[in-house]
């Protein structure tokens, strides 16, 4: 088993956050989320009129999951400000994954407008989980301002590519303070492997599930991904060589 | 002119109503979980929705949770 960790002065025994979005139906995300062992789920928060499943997600989720409500789409320091201040209302919870997106292409974070308001919303009582790019820098500062988990990128959302740094990943793991989770980018169930061979405390999932062929069957692979990926870190991994090694004995071969 | 209120970006006449009431004018139901409200920018508290009026030319935003990443 894997050990537990502590999120935002909470324990937890899955290492893997899910998000909610883009299922087929609510029955495949109520599947999948059992499937994947998750004990977080994200959430957005939007204006009423857009309804989308008729049931609301806080009687959905509410009961089983710690649900972390993003501002996702934010492109201000206000929008997502006011986006933290609703969610904490409507979710009854200090928990935020704040996302401030700084181009509608890449969705990439504006680093700048996050550090900013992360300070803000940490000075307001949030607990702050900030989607963030994968420089150790950037993590620093986030966590200076008083950020309780960094989430960099391994690639940009929804792109399926992966880990494009694994370089910096690691870095960030083996300088963090603060739980590191990586956010965003994870294809298939070896990039979540990765994600946690490289150090990271746990690892944040949607699209990959949401829209493979058989999101059940998938969320159930990412979670025994991130617990391999996991057990194999504290394992000690041998080191990677330039040349064979021969595993069997060398002596009492036939015929020598 | 008369005067208007914007309720999620459409524009409505202003009625002399609390934050409780105008909800219920909206078809939501005050008592469900996972509504919060902001007026002119700031988050008004479910606790204070009742003593909360509503202004002309208020901008008032009423959101709940949806799916998201």
């Amino acid at each position: 088993m894997t050990q537990t960790y502590q999120l935002a002065g909470r324990t937890f025994s899955s290492r893997l956050i899910m998000g909610t979005a883009g299922f087929p139906n609510q029955q495949l995300l109520l599947d999948a989320l059992a499937a994947s062992g998750a004990d977080v789920a994200t959430a957005s928060i939007r204006r009423i009129s857009l309804e989308g499943y008729a049931e609301s997600l806080v009687d959905l989720l509410g009961e089983d999951y710690q649900l972390l409500p993003n501002t996702a789409g934010c492109e201000t320091v206000r929008d997502a400000v006011l986006t933290a201040q609703l969610a904490r209302e409507a979710l009854e919870t200090d928990w935020l994954k704040l996302e401030l997106i700084g181009d509608r292409e890449t969705l990439y974070p504006d680093v700048v407008q996050l550090v900013e308001a992360a300070e803000i919303l940490v000075k307001d009582g949030f607990q702050v989980l900030p989607y963030c790019t994968d420089d150790p820098v950037v993590c620093r500062r986030l966590v200076e301002v008083g950020c309780v988990a960094v989430m960099p990128l391994g690639a940009p959302i929804g792109s399926g590519m992966g880990i494009c740094n694994p370089t910096n990943i690691e870095l960030i793991c083996a300088n963090s303070p603060v739980p590191v989770i990586l956010d965003a980018g994870i294809g298939t169930a070896s990039d979540a492997a990765l994600a946690m061979e490289l150090g990271c405390d746990a690892v944040m999932i949607n699209s990959a599930v949401a829209k493979a062929l058989d999101p059940v069957a998938m969320a159930g692979a990412m979670a025994r991904a991130v617990e391999a990926g996991h057990l194999a870190h504290h394992a000690g991994r041998i080191p990677k060589k330039g040349y064979a090694e021969p595993s069997s004995p060398q002596l009492g071969l036939i015929g020598s | 002119m008369r005067s208007q209120i914007t309720v999620n970006g459409e524009t409505r006449p202003w009625q002399a109503v609390d934050v409780v009431r105008l909800l219920q004018a909206e078809g939501l139901d005050p008592a469900r979980r996972g509504v919060a409200v902001a007026i002119n920018g700031a988050v008004v508290p479910r606790h204070r929705w009742a003593e909360t009026a509503v202004q002309p030319n208020d901008l008032i935003e009423i959101v709940k949770p949806f799916a998201g990443g």
